[in-house]
C-alpha cells in the first residue's frame, strides 16, 4: 500500500480508528481519523457523557403536538356539525399538514444531528434503542408523534438504566397509542361494566402487553405464555393518555401526558410469570415492568441484540455472554453495558462487518461530505425508496438488523443511483481519492483506490467511493 | 454507447462472470407454469376475509365486526351455503365464479404461538419453528425443479426469507431515482470483482431491470399492490423471464377499529382484490399457466377484543387463484366455532397444514418431486401429505 508503510502497531490503531468511526459511530468525517486514532476506545467512551444535541430545543414535544391535533380535529368536527363543508375541509387540511410537518421537522432534526454530531457513538445508540422500542409512523397520530418518543423517552435514558427507559417508553403517548393501550380496559373494570349496561362490549386489547414481553423485554423465547400476555394486558389496563375529563374530583390530565385511568383498570390481584401482584393501580404495571427489566431473559435478549448490531449478524457467543453478565450484574446499567462492549475484542475484528442499513448509508454519506440534510424531503424519499422510511419500520419489531434485509440487488442498484446523484451534486469540489483515504484509511483496498483514481470525472469518482464495498459496510 | 444490454452481454462473455450469472439470463426452455406467492404480513383475519356466515354462532361471536349476510345489499359475497367472501373481494368473487379461485379455510403453519415475527419466519422457512431454518422453502424448491431453469424474483427491494438461500434469485422494485449511467455501472461491476456477494447482486439487478423496462411507472389505480403487480406480470409473461415471483403486503394487524363491510380492513382487502384483478389482466395469456397463492402468518381471535379489533390468533384463510387452479371450491375441514371447537378457547382451530397446500402446488404445478418436498423443501414433513387436486390437470 503506497504511502501507508506504517509499523504494524500503528497500522492496527489506524484500522481501529476506522472501525470506531464507522461501526461504532455513524461514519467518518474528513480529518477525523487521526484524532480518533490517538485512542479509539477512549474516543468512544468519552461520548457517553455528551450533552443533548442543541437541535432538540427547537422541536415541539408530544403534548404540544397532541394539543394542536386535538384542536384541529375539534374544529373539523364542529364545522361538519354546523354544516360548513368548506371550513371542515380547511380544518382537515390543516390537520393533514400538521401530520406531515411534524414528521418532517423531526426527521430533519434527527438526521441533522446524526450528520454533524461529535458524539456519533452515542447517537447510534439512540437510534438502536429507538429501533428496539419501535413505533411506526403509518398509523395516526404516529406520523406526528414518532419522533417525540425517541427524544422524550429514549434520549434521556440512553446512558442511564434500562428500566427507566422501559418505563418512560411504555408510558409515552406514542407507544400507548401505537399499540392501542389507551383504550384497552379490564373486562371487570368500572368503565367496561358501564359500557356493557349501554350495550357496548368494550374490554381488553393485548397488543402492547404482548409486544412488551416479546420485543421490549424477555424476547419471544423468554419463557412467557399466552396466559401471561392476557394477564399482563389486564395489569396495564388504565394506562392511557391525558385529554379526557380527568380523574373524579381532580383536575383533568393535560393532553399528551401519561394518565392512569382507574375506571378502566381491571381490579384484583393478578398472577404473571408465577408471581402474584396485589391490586395497586398504576404501581402494579410499574412493578411488573421493573421485574421484567430484571428478568434473566431480558439480559440475554438485550445482549444478543446489541452484539448483533456491533459485531455482525452472528456475534460470538463469548461477546453475548459478556454483555449479558454485565447487564445482569449492574441491574441494566447501560453505560456499563456499552463499556463492556467497547472493551471487548469481538466488535473490533475486521471480519465482524455489517452491511450498512439505508439509514447508515445516508448518514455516513452526509458525514463524508460534511453536509447537512438541507433537502429533507428528498432524503426521506430516498430512505423510503430503500425500505427504511424514517420512524416507519411498519411493525413494532423495528427494522430488521440483519444484512439479508438490506443487501438485495434492487436496493443496491438504488444506492448506486443515489450515489450518482450525490456525486453529481458535489461534482469536482472534492477530490475523491483524497476523500477515500480520509474516510477509510488503511481499510481502503488498492483495487478500490485505483478504480476511484481512474474515474472519468470527480463526480464519478465520488460515486465509486460511495458504492465501494468498503463504504457499503461498516 | 454502452447500453445495459450490451454491458450484460459483455459480462456474460467473461467466463468467470458467466458461471455466476443469474439463471434468468441463461434460461432457454423454462416451463410454462408460473407461481406468484403473496405474503400478507401482520396476520389477516380469516373470519373477516372469508366469513362463515352459515355458522350459527358467527354473528353473535363477531358482534360489530360481523358482516351482513349474502342476502342483504352490500353484504358478503356468497360462495356456498356456509362461506362467503368479504364484500371488498369483487374480483376474487368473479374468479370463484369462473372456477379460477379456490378458497382455503382453517389453515395454519405448524407454528402455534402468536408472535408475528416468528410466525412469518415459520411461514417462510418451511420448518416447524422460527430459528430452525435460515433459508426459505421456495428457494429450496428451486433445486427440485428438475432440468427446468425457472428463476425466481422478489418484487421488493430486498429478498424475503421465503426466497433466501443458496439458489440465486433476484429482486426488483420501482425506482424514482434517475438511473446511474452505464459507464458508471460498468466501473462498479469491476469495483465488485472481488466481492462475490455485491457483484452477483448487482449483476442480477441489472438483468432484471433490463427486463422490467418501464414497468416502474405502474398504474396506481390497481390498489396497494398496483405498481408491483404490473411489474410482476411483465416479468412472468416474458418468455425468458422468471417463473416464480414473491410479493408482500402489510397492514393486516387490525387490533383496533378493524371495521366490517367498510373501514380499515375493508380498504386493505379491496387493495388486494384490485391487485389480483390487475395481475390477471396484465398477465394476459400467461394467466392460464399461473397459480397465485395468498397467505398470512396466522389468524386472529374469533372474539372481538375490547377496542373493536381482533388480537393474534391461529387458524385463518388462504387463497389459491389463477388459470391453472382447480377453483370454484372452498377447501376446508371446518372445525366449527363453538367454544370447545376453538383452539385454546379463543382461535379458529387449524385443520389444514399450509405445508400440505404448498407441497400440493409445488408438486402438481411446478413438478417438484414428492421426495424432494418431504426431505429438502419441507424437511421432516413426510407425514404432512401434499394436498391433491389443487391444480387443473393440463
Amino acid at each position: 500500500m503506497p504511502g501507508r508503510a506504517a509499523p504494524a502497531g500503528r497500522l492496527m490503531v489506524q484500522e481501529q480508528a476506522v472501525i470506531a468511526a464507522n461501526r461504532f459511530g455513524l461514519g467518518a468525517r474528513p480529518g477525523e481519523l487521526p484524532r480518533i486514532a490517538r485512542d479509539p476506545r477512549a474516543w468512544l467512551l468519552e461520548q457517553l457523557g455528551a450533552k443533548p444535541p442543541p437541535q432538540l430545543a427547537e422541536l415541539p414535544g408530544s403534548g404540544e403536538i397532541l394539543r394542536e391535533l386535538q384542536i384541529q380535529q375539534r374544529d373539523a368536527r364542529m364545522a361538519r356539525d354546523s354544516g360548513d363543508a368548506e371550513a371542515a375541509k380547511t380544518a382537515q387540511r390543516a390537520n393533514r399538514a400538521a401530520f406531515r410537518d411534524h414528521f418532517v421537522e423531526h426527521a430533519t432534526a434527527r438526521y441533522e444531528i446524526a450528520a454533524v454530531t461529535d458524539a456519533p457513538f452515542r447517537e447510534r445508540l439512540v437510534l438502536f434503542w429507538s429501533n428496539h422500542f419501535a413505533v411506526s409512523a403509518d398509523k395516526p397520530p404516529l406520523p406526528a408523534l414518532a419522533g417525540t418518543l425517541e427524544n422524550e423517552a429514549i434520549r434521556p435514558h440512553v446512558t442511564g438504566k434500562f428500566v427507566d427507559m422501559l418505563l418512560a417508553v411504555e408510558k409515552h403517548p406514542a407507544m400507548l397509542t401505537y399499540l392501542d393501550n389507551q383504550t384497552s380496559m379490564g373486562p371487570n373494570s368500572v368503565a367496561a361494566k358501564l359500557a356493557a349496561r349501554r350495550g357496548r362490549n368494550l374490554g381488553l386489547n393485548e397488543n402492547l402487553a404482548r409486544e412488551i414481553l416479546e420485543l421490549h423485554t424477555l424476547g419471544v423465547d423468554g419463557g412467557y405464555k399466552q396466559q401471561d400476555v392476557t394477564t399482563f394486558a389486564k395489569v396495564i389496563t388504565g394506562w392511557s393518555i391525558g385529554g379526557g375529563p380527568g380523574p373524579r374530583g381532580g383536575p383533568p390530565v393535560p393532553v399528551g401526558e401519561f394518565e392512569f385511568r382507574p375506571i378502566m383498570h381491571e381490579p384484583g390481584a393478578k398472577t404473571l410469570l408465577g408471581k402474584t401482584y396485589q391490586e395497586s393501580g398504576v404501581a402494579e404495571g410499574e412493578r411488573v415492568l421493573r421485574d421484567l427489566a430484571a428478568h434473566p431473559s431480558t439480559a440475554r435478549f438485550v445482549a444478543r441484540k446489541l452484539a448483533r448490531h456491533f459485531a455482525g449478524d452472528d456475534p460470538a457467543p463469548e461477546l453475548v455472554e459478556r454483555l449479558r453478565a454485565s447487564f445482569a450484574k449492574t441491574g441494566g446499567n447501560l453505560a456499563a453495558l456499552y463499556r463492556t462492549l467497547v472493551e471487548s475484542p469481538e466488535p473490533w475484528l475486521p471480519s465482524a462487518q455489517k452491511f450498512k442499513t439505508p439509514q447508515d448509508f445516508v448518514i455516513s454519506t452526509y458525514r463524508a461530505f460534511g453536509q447537512r440534510p438541507d433537502k429533507p424531503q428528498q432524503m426521506i424519499a430516498f430512505l423510503d425508496q430503500l425500505g427504511q422510511r424514517p420512524y416507519t419500520p411498519g411493525s413494532p419489531a423495528g427494522f430488521p438488523d440483519v444484512d439479508a434485509q438490506w443487501n438485495g440487488g434492487a436496493a443496491l442498484l438504488k444506492r448506486i443511483d443515489w450515489a450518482t446523484a450525490v456525486g453529481r451534486f458535489v461534482g469536482d469540489r472534492v477530490n475523491p481519492t483524497t476523500l477515500a483515504d480520509d474516510l477509510l484509511g488503511p481499510t481502503l483496498t488498492d483495487h478500490t483506490r485505483t478504480a476511484i483514481a481512474r474515474a472519468a470525472s470527480g463526480a464519478q469518482g465520488l460515486t465509486l467511493l460511495l458504492a465501494a464495498p468498503e463504504f457499503q459496510r461498516r | 454507447m454502452v447500453t445495459r444490454r450490451s454491458l450484460l452481454a459483455a459480462s456474460a462473455q467473461c467466463a468467470a462472470l458467466a458461471a455466476a450469472a443469474p439463471r434468468l439470463v441463461l434460461a432457454d426452455h423454462p416451463g410454462d407454469a408460473r407461481l406468484v406467492f403473496v405474503i400478507l404480513r401482520g396476520a389477516l383475519d380469516g373470519l373477516a376475509a372469508v366469513p362463515p356466515y352459515g355458522e350459527p354462532r358467527y354473528a353473535a361471536l363477531r358482534g360489530e365486526l360481523a358482516l351482513a349476510s349474502p342476502t342483504s345489499t352490500g353484504g358478503a359475497l356468497k360462495l356456498d351455503g356456509m362461506f362467503a367472501l368479504h364484500p371488498s373481494f369483487k374480483n376474487l368473487h368473479a374468479l370463484y365464479g369462473s372456477r379460477e379461485l379456490a378458497v382455503l379455510h382453517a389453515v395454519a403453519t405448524p407454528y402455534r404461538e402468536r408472535s408475528h415475527f416468528d410466525g412469518q419466519a415459520v411461514l417462510e422457512n418451511g420448518g416447524t419453528a422460527a430459528p430452525a431454518l435460515h433459508d426459505g422453502w421456495l428457494n429450496r424448491s428451486l433445486g427440485g425443479l428438475g432440468n427446468a431453469r425457472e428463476a425466481a424474483i422478489a418484487v421488493a427491494d430486498n429478498v424475503p426469507l421465503v426466497l433466501r438461500g443458496d439458489r440465486p434469485v433476484t429482486s426488483w422494485a420501482p425506482s424514482r431515482l434517475p438511473d446511474a449511467p452505464d459507464d458508471t455501472l460498468e466501473r462498479i461491476m469491476d469495483l465488485y470483482a472481488n466481492d462475490a456477494l455485491l457483484g452477483a447482486r448487482l449483476r442480477d439487478a441489472l438483468a432484471t431491470k433490463e427486463m422490467a423496462g418501464d414497468a416502474g411507472g405502474g398504474a396506481r389505480g390497481d390498489g396497494q399492490l398496483g405498481a408491483l403487480v404490473s411489474a410482476t406480470a411483465k416479468f412472468l409473461a416474458a418468455p425468458d423471464g422468471p417463473r416464480i415471483a414473491v410479493l408482500e403486503a402489510t397492514g393486516w394487524d387490525t387490533h383496533a377499529n378493524q371495521g366490517a363491510e367498510q373501514g380499515q380492513l375493508a380498504a386493505r382487502l379491496g387493495g388486494l382484490d384490485a391487485g389480483i384483478g390487475a395481475l390477471k389482466r396484465d398477465l394476459g395469456d400467461a394467466w392460464k399457466h399461473t397459480a397465485v397463492l395468498v397467505v398470512t402468518e396466522f389468524g386472529r381471535t374469533v372474539a372481538v377484543n375490547g377496542t373493536r379489533g381482533t388480537d393474534h390468533g391461529t387458524g385463518t384463510c388462504a387463497f389459491l387463484a389463477g388459470g391453472a387452479v382447480k377453483g370454484g371450491r372452498v377447501i376446508a375441514d371446518w372445525p366449527g366455532l363453538t367454544e370447545r371447537d376453538l383452539y385454546q378457547a379463543r382461535d379458529l382451530k387449524p385443520t389444514t397444514d399450509l405445508r400440505a397446500v404448498f407441497k400440493g402446488v409445488l408438486r402438481d404445478h411446478l413438478g417438484v418431486a414428492a421426495v424432494t418436498l418431504d426431505e429438502q423443501v419441507f424437511p421432516g414433513s413426510a407425514a404432512v401429505r401434499a394436498r391433491d387436486g389443487l391444480i387443473r390437470s393440463a
